[in-house]
C-alpha cells in the first residue's frame, strides 16, 4: 500500500480464486492472471477504447443486481467475481444466438473459419442450434480499401476496426454507417482508407468480415503452420508470426512484444516479408573445377562435401591474402559472425553493406513502431561484424580473397570480382555477377532457418523456420560453420543453439546472451546503446 | 388543438398557463407575465440554496425516468475548477409524448429562464439545448427567443447586471430517438454518432466535452422558475408525497379529444382517458392504454383506476414515464400495435450492443410472422425469454424499451397473440 494512502493493488476473488492485480486493472485483465478468459469481442488489449458494446464479456459481481462488463469494470479490494455464473452464462449464450441471427454461417468458405471468435464461442455457450426462423439480412461484401475486403454479413460491429484505425493510427477515414441492425463499417464519406498501418484491422477482426485480399480464398486456418518469427522489413524488427501452408507464406501477423510494436505492425513489412521468400533461387553448390579436372572452367553442381572440401582447400591454400567482402544487412548475426570469422582468417577487414532507402511511417499512438528509413533487417548487426555502410555500387577486390554474403551485387560490372584470387558467394540467389565466383554456396533465407537479427536500439530477436529451404540450400551458419571445421576452426554446427553460443561466447555485443535466454521476446545486446550507434570493432572472433 | 386545453375535468394549468398566447412568445409578452422574475431572484441566491429549493419541492425529472432533480444537481462536482455544462434535453423522442414541444413553441423564454437558472445551480458556463431536429418551427422560435434574451442582457454575459455569465446555444439534432437519451445526446451534442457510452462515467463526472454535466428534460426545466418564484411548498400542495407538483400529459391514439392536457399529478388515469379526454370516439371499451410513452408497459382497460403518480403507475405494473398515454379501444389489433413499436425500436436502434441491434430486428420479424397468421406456440415462448435476454443487458434502456410493452401485452393479451398461430394439425384419430 502506497504512503498517500491510494491502494497500489487490490484483491479480488474471481471465479473463486484470490488475485492481487494492480488498482485501475479492469476485471476482464485480473481475470486472466486467474487464468479466466472472459469471452470478448469489442475489448482489445491494444486499443485503448473500451465501449463495452459486444455485451460478451459480461459477468456477475456479488452485491450487483445487473451483469457488469469485465473489460469496463474496474477491480476492487473485496469484490467477488463470477465469470461462470448461470445467469452470465446463459447472457454469453444469448449474444451468441443473437449474433447469429443475420450471420450467414458461411464458415464453409469464411477464411476465418477455424480462427473465429464467433465459431469459438458458439462451441463454448454450447450455442448450436437456432430458434431463428426468419429470413437473414443480406448486405453482400465490399472492398474498403485497395487491399482489403469487408464481408458486411459476417460482422458483428465490435468496432475494434473503427478505433483502431480512430484510436491506435488517429485516422479517422473508417465509421460505422447506419445503426441498428442496418450497421456496417464503411469509410467516411469522400474519404479512403489509405494508411500504412491498416492491415491491423483485419488482425483485430475477431470474425471474418475483414480479410486481406491477398489472402482470400487461399488458406484454411487447419491446413496453416503458425511460425514465430521477426520482420525484415526495417530495422525496427517487428515481431511477426509468419502462416504458411505446402511450404509458401500465406500471411503474416504481428505478434505482440511490448517493447518493440506492440500488437501491430506496419502494411510495407506484410508484402515485404512475402515478397523477400519469393523469386528464383540457388539451390545447388557449384565450384569452378575439382573433379581431377583441375582449377578454371566453368561452374559445376556438386554436392556439400564436394563443394565444403574444395572451397576449404582453396581457402587453406590463400592463407590470410587480405581482401574484400560484401555483405547483406539482411544476414543474420549467426551468418554475420561465422562469416567475420572467416573472413579474420583470411585477413579480410572490410565488409561493405548498403542499405537501401524508402518512405518511413509512424503509429502516433506506438513510439517504439515505426516504418524506418533503412529498409534493413540487421545494419546493427552487420556492425557488430566489422560491417562498414557505404553507397554506391559494391566494391571489387584487387587481388586477395572476395566474399560476398548474399548481397544481389546490384550496379556491380559484368566481370565482378575477375581481379579476385578467390571469389567466394554465399546467396540465396544468384544474381549475374555472382556466376563470376569460384564457389556458389546456396543458404537460407531467414524464413527458412532458425537465427536472430539485432534491430536498431540494440535488441536480439529470436526468428524461426518457417518454410523448408529449397534443393541444398543450408543456413548460412550452418555452411561456414563447416567450412571453418574443415580448416580446424571449431566444429560443425548443426543447430542454431550451437551456432548462438559460439557467438555469444566470442562476439562481446553478445555476451551473456543465450537461445533460451532471448525467448520469444529477445533482449538487448551488452551495451546495445553504444555499440549500435557505430560501426563496431571485430569481433575477436579468432581470439 | 395541441396545447393544454379545458375539460370537464380539472385541469391545472401552471406550467402550461400562457400557451396559446402568442403575445407570450416575446419577451416584452414574457415580461408582462412576470417572466425573468425568478431569474432575478436566483442571483441574490447561492447555487446551493438554489439546489435546495428545488430538492424540497420534489421535482422529479420528466423525461421518463423521473429522477430527483435537486438530488441530480447536488451530483454536480463543487469548486472543481472545471467548465460545467448544462444540457437541455428537448428531443423528445418517445412516440405518444408531444408536450415538450409546446412548452418551446408558446414559452420559449420560460424554458431559457429554466435553463439559467439551473446552470446557476450547477455552476454550468454554457447551457445547451438539443432539440429535435424535426422541431423544425419550435427551433425557429427557440432561436428568436435566444436572439432578445441575448439583446436584452438575459443570457451570455453579466445577466442583468449581475456579475454572472452564461451562455445559452441551441443546437438542432440529426434525428434518431437515442439522442433523447442523455449520453447519446451528449455524444451527438459533441458531433459524434448519438451513441449512448457505457456509465461511468456518469455525466456528472465528465459528460459533454469530458466536463461535468447536467442533462434536464424540457418539462423539468421549465418547472423551475416558478418552484423557485414561489417556493418548494406551494410546489407541494400538488401531487402526492413521492411525486409533487403538475404534470403535462399528452394524450392520444382512440380519444375524442385527444392532445396536451396539465394535471395535477395523481388524478385516476381513468378520470384522464375519460372525463378529459372523453374516452373512446367509437364509444366501445378501452381495451389497452400504454400510459407512459411506447416504451412502458401495457396495461388492460380495467387497470386504469391507478394513480397517475410515479409510484402509482409502478405499483400497477407500468410506468409514469413521459405521461403519455396511448389509448387502444376493443377493436385495436395488439399484436399490430406491438408490431409497430417494436419496428420503431428496431429501426432506433443505434447499434451498439448486440441484444439491442439484434433482438429488436428479430422480435420484429416474428411479430410480423405471427401477424401475416404463420406464428406458431413456442413463438411466445421464444418472445418472452429474448424479453429476459434483452433486459438489462445493455449500455441503455432502448432494448428494455421494447421489452416492456413486449412482455406486458404477452401476459395480458395472450390470447390476441394465440389467435393469429397457425392452427395445429391434430392427428385424426
Amino acid at each position: 500500500m502506497a504512503e498517500n494512502g491510494a491502494k497500489a493493488t487490490v484483491t479480488l476473488r474471481i471465479d473463486g480464486v484470490e488475485v492481487t492485480v494492480p488498482s485501475g486493472t479492469r476485471v476482464i485483465e485480473a481475470a486472466e492472471h486467474v487464468g479466466v478468459v472472459v469471452p470478448r469481442y469489442c475489448y482489445h488489449p491494444g486499443i485503448p477504447t473500451r465501449p463495452a458494446q459486444c455485451r460478451m464479456c459480461l459477468v456477475e459481481v456479488e452485491g450487483r443486481p445487473k451483469l457488469e462488463p469485465s473489460c469496463t469494470l474496474q477491480a476492487a479490494d473485496d469484490m467477488v467475481v463470477n465469470t461462470a455464473s448461470d445467469t452470465a452464462r446463459t447472457a454469453r449464450q444469448s449474444v451468441i444466438e443473437f449474433l447469429l441471427v443475420n450471420h450467414p454461417l458461411d464458415c464453409p468458405i469464411c477464411d476465418a473459419a477455424g480462427q473465429c471468435m464467433l465459431q469459438d464461442y458458439a462451441y463454448v455457450t454450447n450455442q448450436l442450434e437456432s430458434r431463428v426462423d426468419e429470413p437473414k439480412r443480406i448486405m453482400g461484401r465490399d472492398r474498403i480499401s485497395d487491399d482489403i475486403l469487408y464481408f458486411a454479413d459476417r460482422c458483428v460491429i465490435c468496432t475494434r476496426c473503427v478505433r483502431f484505425m480512430r484510436d491506435v493510427a488517429e485516422d479517422d477515414s473508417l465509421i460505422v454507417a447506419q445503426r441498428g441492425d442496418k450497421a456496417y463499417i464503411d469509410t467516411f464519406p469522400g474519404r479512403e482508407l489509405d494508411n500504412p498501418f491498416q492491415g491491423n484491422i483485419v488482425d483485430v477482426c475477431p470474425v471474418g468480415a475483414l480479410v486481406h485480399e491477398d489472402f482470400v480464398f487461399k488458406a484454411r486456418s487447419w491446413d496453416m503452420d503458425a511460425t514465430a518469427s521477426v520482420c525484415p522489413g526495417c530495422p525496427t524488427g517487428c515481431n511477426v508470426t509468419i502462416d504458411t501452408k505446402e511450404n509458401q507464406i500465406v500471411r503474416v501477423k504481428p505478434r505482440h512484444n511490448a517493447a518493440v510494436n506492440s500488437w501491430w505492425m506496419c502494411d510495407y513489412g506484410r508484402k515485404h516479408l512475402v515478397m523477400t521468400n519469393r523469386g528464383v533461387r540457388a539451390e545447388l553448390p557449384l565450384i569452378r573445377g575439382g573433379d581431377g579436372g583441375g582449377d578454371g572452367g566453368e561452374l559445376r553442381p556438386v554436392d556439400w562435401a564436394t563443394a565444403l572440401d574444395w572451397v576449404a582447400e582453396k581457402i587453406d591454400a590463400l592463407g590470410a591474402p587480405g581482401g574484400r567482402a560484401v555483405v547483406s544487412p539482411d544476414a543474420s548475426n549467426e551468418n554475420l559472425f561465422y562469416l567475420r570469422t572467416l573472413l579474420d582468417r583470411l585477413g579480410v577487414a572490410d565488409a561493405d553493406f548498403r542499405v537501401s532507402q524508402g518512405e518511413t511511417a509512424e503509429l502516433p499512438t506506438v513510439p517504439t513502431l515505426k516504418l524506418r528509413a533503412d529498409r534493413a533487417a540487421n545494419a546493427t548487426g552487420a556492425g557488430f561484424f566489422g560491417g562498414r555502410r557505404v553507397d554506391g555500387p559494391p566494391n571489387d577486390a584487387a587481388g586477395g580473397a572476395l566474399v560476398v554474403l548474399d548481397d544481389e551485387l546490384e550496379g556491380a560490372g559484368e566481370d565482378f570480382g575477375g581481379s579476385a584470387d578467390f571469389f567466394l558467394y554465399l546467396g540465396t540467389r544468384l544474381p549475374g555477377p555472382a556466376r563470376n565466383a569460384d564457389a556458389v554456396l546456396p543458404i537460407a533465407t531467414f524464413a527458412e532457418m532458425d537465427g536472430t537479427f539485432t534491430n536498431f536500439e540494440g535488441r536480439v530477436q529470436r526468428f524461426h523456420q518457417a518454410l523448408r529451404p529449397p534443393g541444398l540450400a543450408r543456413p548460412g551458419w550452418m555452411v561456414l560453420s563447416r567450412v571453418l571445421a574443415r580448416l580446424g576452426d571449431g566444429e560443425a554446427v548443426d543447430d542454431v543453439r550451437g551456432a548462438f553460443e559460439r557467438m555469444a561466447a566470442r562476439a562481446p555485443a553478445f555476451a551473456g546472451l543465450t537461445w533460451d535466454g532471448i525467448g520469444l521476446k529477445g533482449a538487448p545486446a551488452a551495451g546495445a546503446a553504444s555499440e549500435a550507434a557505430g560501426v563496431a570493432g571485430s569481433a575477436e572472433a579468432g581470439a | 388543438m395541441s396545447f393544454p386545453h379545458g375539460s370537464d375535468l380539472e385541469t391545472t394549468t401552471r406550467l402550461s398557463r400562457h400557451q396559446g398566447e402568442a403575445e407570450a412568445r416575446t419577451l416584452e409578452g414574457w415580461r408582462a407575465r412576470g417572466g425573468y422574475e425568478a431569474l432575478r431572484r436566483s442571483l441574490d441566491m447561492s447555487p446551493a440554496e438554489i439546489t435546495e429549493v428545488v430538492k424540497a419541492s420534489g421535482l422529479r425529472g420528466r423525461g421518463g425516468a423521473g429522477f430527483p432533480t435537486g438530488l441530480k444537481w447536488s451530483f454536480m462536482p463543487k469548486d472543481d475548477g472545471k467548465p460545467h455544462y448544462l444540457c437541455c434535453n428537448a428531443d423528445e423522442s418517445e412516440p405518444g409524448a408531444f408536450k415538450d414541444r409546446e412548452v418551446i413553441r408558446w414559452t420559449p423564454h420560460l424554458l431559457i429562464e429554466g435553463c439559467l437558472i439551473a446552470s446557476r445551480a450547477i455552476g454550468a458556463e454554457h447551457a445547451y439545448i438539443y432539440v429535435r431536429g424535426e422541431f423544425f418551427e419550435e427551433t425557429q422560435v427557440l432561436n428568436a427567443a435566444v436572439v432578445e434574451a441575448y439583446e436584452n442582457g438575459l443570457a451570455g454575459d453579466g445577466i442583468l447586471g449581475s456579475s454572472w455569465s452564461c451562455d445559452v446555444t441551441i443546437h438542432a439534432g440529426a434525428g434518431a430517438y437515442i439522442a433523447g437519451e442523455e449520453t447519446g445526446l451528449m455524444n451527438s451534442l459533441m458531433g459524434n454518432r448519438a451513441e449512448p457510452w457505457a456509465k461511468p462515467p456518469f455525466p456528472a463526472q465528465a459528460g459533454a466535452f469530458g466536463m461535468p454535466t447536467t442533462v434536464n428534460n424540457v418539462e423539468t426545466l421549465a418547472a423551475v422558475p416558478m418552484i423557485l418564484e414561489n417556493g418548494a411548498d406551494w410546489y407541494r400542495q400538488w401531487g402526492s408525497e413521492e411525486s409533487p407538483g403538475t404534470k403535462l400529459w399528452s394524450c392520444s391514439g382512440h380519444l375524442v379529444r385527444p392532445g396536451n392536457y396539465e394535471f395535477a399529478l395523481g388524478l385516476p388515469l381513468s378520470d384522464i382517458i375519460f372525463e378529459a379526454c372523453g374516452g373512446t370516439p367509437s364509444g366501445k371499451p378501452v381495451k389497452a392504454v400504454i400510459p407512459g410513452g411506447s416504451s412502458t408497459a401495457f396495461l388492460t382497460g380495467d387497470e386504469l383506476d391507478c394513480a397517475t403518480t410515479y409510484e402509482g403507475l409502478a405499483e400497477a405494473g407500468s410506468a409514469l414515464g413521459t405521461a403519455s398515454p396511448i389509448v387502444m379501444d376493443e377493436d385495436t389489433d395488439i399484436v399490430a400495435a406491438m408490431r409497430r413499436i417494436a419496428q420503431f425500436y428496431a429501426h432506433e436502434s443505434c447499434g451498439q450492443c448486440v441484444q439491442c441491434r439484434e433482438g429488436t430486428s428479430w422480435v420484429v420479424r416474428i411479430l410480423q410472422r405471427i401477424e401475416a397468421g404463420d406464428g406458431r406456440p413456442a413463438d411466445i415462448d421464444t418472445l418472452y425469454e429474448l424479453c429476459e435476454q434483452m433486459t438489462g443487458r445493455t449500455i441503455c434502456v432502448l432494448a428494455d424499451s421494447v421489452v416492456f410493452p413486449l412482455a406486458s401485452s404477452l401476459d395480458k393479451f395472450r390470447a390476441d397473440y394465440e389467435a393469429r398461430m397457425k392452427p395445429t394439425l391434430v392427428a385424426a384419430g
